[in-house]
């Protein structure tokens, strides 16, 4: 496979950004912003395709991490709370 | 009534705010708004029924009491949760061999974190039982010359870092067993039990966004140290700690050791600008408050301060929306002041009014400046209200009243 290109790095970056948006606990949802945008700024200079690769392989794996969370806790604050979606029916909590 | 109007006032702001919707809210406290997309529906919604609208939770400053798990730490455990659910001491069949590889593989991780040995390694339920394990024998053994040193690496209420590699070079010189339990320490400063001298250590999972119920001791093999088990049974983690080793927990052990291992730089230098933000915040609004602890020697993320002339209780009560402590968890049912501060020459007064800030790693700047805003905004109350404050301000020397009894 050919080195990721810029591209496609800042289309990783794009998405990674918009699924971290997503995660319902306030302090994961801005930890997960602040750490994408501030792991590919450190790394916007690296020129050795390599090492590049390796980051965006890191990157890919990290937003696995991320849909999955966002998935597993989405859910489940949905299944507590009942039909209405924008309510809580109990305080909410970290972790379902 | 408070909390609903700036709620609604935070609800109308969020609708208005175009593009994504913004991570931080207005005035710092948080909408718990779960399904973030339809934002138009929400005021109408809570307008009408306010009561059955989102209810708001504290934020959190109190990390040194426990931590959130880290999503990684979750995302590597949930696989052992549900499908992988064999016991790792099973021989024979694959639920068995998965499991210990996993539990093999968390044990290389927390190793690699502290520069040990993974057969160094024993899994325990946390930091407690590993103190716990690691003193009993040796207390037991003593001989004329043999003692043990037993020292905190990371002090839970003041943030001191103990001089653990002095401490550690006299121990080895005079052949001292060296315990240290750094459940505040791991994952946040380095550590490296051979470069430190280390022969024996506590790990807390929970202390370090990992799971709750799991921790680890590092006894070293050379030269060998020996320890007593606590609990005997199936002689599982070589005899020195019977019991399945539960794999979800030590997973999560290990995840949370590697994470820390890859975040450590990053986390400090964000925490230590935060802890410098609130300190200078706090200090610049207020008189008379003083850090607890060496300034120079000390982790940013546990800051301990003492406002004179007001009752740290008191002002814990006020700051409602923030979830701190005076003093550690594990002594906050009794009202006697923390024993930490008292050994470093507080004053009574003084230990009295303490109260820990915690920063981690999930902390954000929002969450700070809202904390160094109620902080002001509350001991300027409370001061208003202290007749000693009073008098202070009349120029009259505390120290020089007789207070009699009636």
């Amino acid at each position: 496979m050919a080195a990721s290109s810029r591209a496609q790095v800042l289309d990783l970056y794009r998405t990674m950004l918009r699924e971290s948006k997503r995660f319902s606990a306030y302090n994961y949802r801005t930890y997960a912003v602040r750490r994408i945008r501030d792991a590919f700024r450190e790394n916007k200079n690296v020129k050795d395709p390599v090492e590049i690769q390796t980051l965006v392989n890191k990157a890919k794996r990290d937003l696995g991490i991320i849909r999955r969370q966002v998935a597993e806790q989405g859910t489940a604050a949905g299944r507590k709370s009942g039909s209405r979606s924008q309510s809580l029916g109990k305080p909410c909590t970290t972790w379902p | 009534m408070l909390l609903r109007a700036a709620w609604r006032r935070a609800a109308v702001a969020v609708t208005a705010a175009t593009g994504p919707k913004a991570a931080a809210p207005t005035r710092g406290l948080r909408l718990r708004v779960r399904d973030r997309a339809p934002q138009s529906a929400v005021p109408a919604d809570t307008a009408a029924a306010p009561e059955t609208g989102p209810v708001l939770r504290p934020l959190y400053m109190d990390v040194q009491a426990t931590t959130p798990l880290d999503p990684r730490v979750l995302d590597a455990m949930l696989p052992y949760l549900v499908n992988y659910y064999g016991n790792p001491h099973s021989r024979t069949h694959a639920y068995g061999w998965e499991s210990e590889a996993a539990m093999e593989r968390a044990r290389q991780q927390v190793a690699s974190l502290i520069g040990a040995d993974p057969r160094e390694i024993v899994f325990t339920s946390g930091a407690t039982e590993s103190n716990n394990i690691a003193i009993k024998e040796l207390e037991a053994a003593i001989q004329p010359d043999t003692s043990l040193v037993s020292v905190m690496t990371v002090n839970n209420e003041i943030g001191v870092k103990q001089p653990i590699a002095e401490i550690g070079r006299i121990c080895s010189s005079r052949k001292v067993y060296f315990h240290t339990d750094a459940a505040q320490a791991v994952g946040k400063i380095p550590l490296d039990v051979n470069d430190m001298k280390i022969d024996l250590m506590s790990i807390s999972g929970h202390k370090i966004y990992g799971p709750k119920g799991v921790g680890a001791v590092y006894i070293r093999r050379r030269p060998r140290v020996r320890v007593e088990a606590l609990q005997s049974g199936g002689g599982q983690e070589r005899g020195m700690r019977s019991g399945t080793v539960p794999t979800p927990l030590v997973v999560g052990l290990g995840a949370a050791c590697e994470v820390a291992q890859q975040e450590m730089e990053y986390d400090h230098k964000r925490i230590s600008k935060l802890a410098e933000r609130l300190i200078q915040n706090i200090m610049k609004s207020l008189p008379d408050v003083v850090m607890n602890g060496d300034p120079e020697h000390h982790y940013p993320g546990c800051i301990n301060l003492s406002f004179a002339y007001v009752e740290g209780e008191s002002l814990l009560m006020a700051l409602k929306d923030v979830a701190l402590s005076s003093g550690s968890a594990c002594t906050s049912a009794s009202l006697e002041p923390s024993y930490v501060l008292r050994a470093i020459g507080t004053d009574e007064d003084l230990a009295h009014s303490s109260i820990r800030f915690g920063i981690g790693r999930f902390t954000t700047e929002e969450e700070v400046d809202y904390t160094v805003e109620k902080c002001i905004q509350h001991v300027k109350r409370l001061r208003e209200m202290s007749p000693l404050w009073e008098m202070v301000q009349d120029g009259i020397d505390l120290k020089s009243i007789k207070w009699t009894q009636h």
